[in-house]
């Protein structure tokens, strides 16, 4: 471990349907790393991110923020993450940037427009700032979300299935965007089915499943 | 990050989306008002009749338009995923809660209240109990939509709970319903009523302190499925 433990967990048990799913499971990520969960469809890699994440709270085990145990500093822990699931959290009655604004907001209160339609320009969702979400694509509702990334100050990103619905290109920015953040001392831990091509010494995998 | 810009961004949030949605901001008003004027074509034009039921029926009127209400204060925000953000944002969940209730009773428990006067002369109630009518729904609302908000976060996770949340949350009604009507009866015999609005304001205060624990428990349990 490093000087500077970030997340780490312990002994992580989680059972669904009298099924196991993962067993003693232990991992820690660092600053500056990458954590690729992987694992066949349905082997607990969302349920895992949804776990760390606080979320779910049908699991045994400890998950720790900075050393502490997450329950006991949760403020401290919700302050530092990014999290994104299957589902947005973009609504569909409202523009890319009001959608962005308030994602960020409760994160941030120092936002500028300039800073808003800086990280749509950097989705390529330029000249589509105040559109309401319902009629944009699916792979704009998830730019949409996924400029939040530009936008953030925490460190700990829990990305699940970030690439869906992205085209080759923006799936390359993105990739380019992790390393980054990891490089400037952040931490990422993401699913994807997308083969990584990630050339980043912090860069781990953590293969779930194929009976425990 | 300061809590109240935190919650200030979730409230005007929660307004501008109440606002979009023309129709579910009108429906809980339209169906008081239904509600409401189709008892005096039900039981006849008799003012003694009306009289004597004008403020209950002001009040179930009020308290069933809540509770239709009610099931879609969490709905959206579960089934696109803003609820989790919610939840993972750095202001404690509790706090949440609480703003988005008073988003929620912004739109539809104050439209209520301020609509009840109409529905009282309606029913011909005398001019001394509009205060009564007005200051119960007032302290009242609030109250029904804390304590519908625990049965809204409880049953969002279900396909189908808007049975469920009637089920959970009408009992718990029932003491507000009663304090209310009791202060409009009084007030319409004029009798002093006060009493009653202070048990109400008890009951506010029990509310608004223990109701936005018991739904961020809720929330956490219908979210973690």
């Amino acid at each position: 471990m490093s000087q500077n433990p970030g997340l780490s967990v312990s002994e992580l048990t989680c059972e669904r349907d009298e099924r196991c799913l993962f067993r003693s499971l232990a991992f820690s990520l660092n600053s500056g790393e990458i954590l690729q969960i992987t694992g066949p469809n349905g082997s607990g890699k969302t349920t895992l991110m949804r776990v760390v994440a606080g979320l779910s709270l049908d699991f045994t085990g400890e998950v720790f923020w900075r050393g502490q145990p997450v329950a006991d500093v949760r403020p401290e822990f919700h302050a530092a993450l990014l999290y994104m699931g299957h589902l947005l959290g973009v609504k569909s009655t409202m523009t890319a940037e009001e959608n962005l604004r308030w994602a960020m907001g409760l994160h941030r209160n120092d936002l500028s427009r300039e800073e808003i339609w800086s990280a749509l320009e950097k989705v390529k969702l330029a000249g589509f700032e105040d559109i309401p979400c319902y009629q944009l694509s699916a792979g704009q509702n998830r730019r949409v979300a996924l400029a939040r990334l530009f936008l953030a100050r925490q460190p700990l990103w829990i990305l699940d299935e970030p690439f869906t619905a992205i085209d080759k290109q923006g799936v390359a920015e993105l990739e380019q965007l992790l390393v980054d953040h990891a490089k400037s001392g952040g931490m990422v831990m993401m699913t994807t089915h997308h083969e990584m091509s990630l050339n980043y010494d912090g860069f781990h995998q953590l293969v779930l499943g194929g009976g425990v | 990050m300061s809590l109240s810009a935190g919650l200030g961004v979730i409230l005007k949030r929660d307004l501008q989306l109440a606002f979009r949605n023309r129709g579910d901001l009108i429906n809980p008003l339209v169906f008081f008002l239904l509600v409401a004027s189709l008892f005096p074509l039900g039981v006849g034009p008799s003012s003694d009749v009306l009289l004597i039921m004008g403020g209950g029926v002001v009040w179930v009127s009020a308290l069933l338009a809540n509770l239709l209400a009610m099931d879609s204060l969490f709905r959206s925000d579960y089934e696109d995923g803003s609820l989790e953000q919610l939840m993972l944002s750095p202001t404690p969940l509790w706090m949440v809660a609480m703003t988005k209730v008073l988003a929620h009773w912004l739109v539809t428990g104050l439209p209520i209240t301020l609509l009840a006067p109409v529905i009282a002369v309606m029913f011909g109630l005398p001019s001394q109990a509009l205060p009564a009518v007005v200051m119960t729904l007032l302290l009242g609302t609030p109250m029904l939509s804390l304590i519908g908000a625990i049965g809204a976060g409880l049953t969002v996770g279900l396909r189908k709970g808007g049975i469920l949340l009637s089920l959970l949350t009408l009992p718990l009604y029932i003491p507000v319903l009663i304090l209310g009507t009791g202060a409009i009866d009084a007030a319409v015999n004029e009798l002093p009523w006060h009493a009653h609005l202070m048990w109400q304001g008890v009951l506010v205060v029990l509310g608004v302190t223990f109701a936005p624990l018991a739904i961020g428990a809720s929330l956490r349990v219908s979210v973690s499925g």
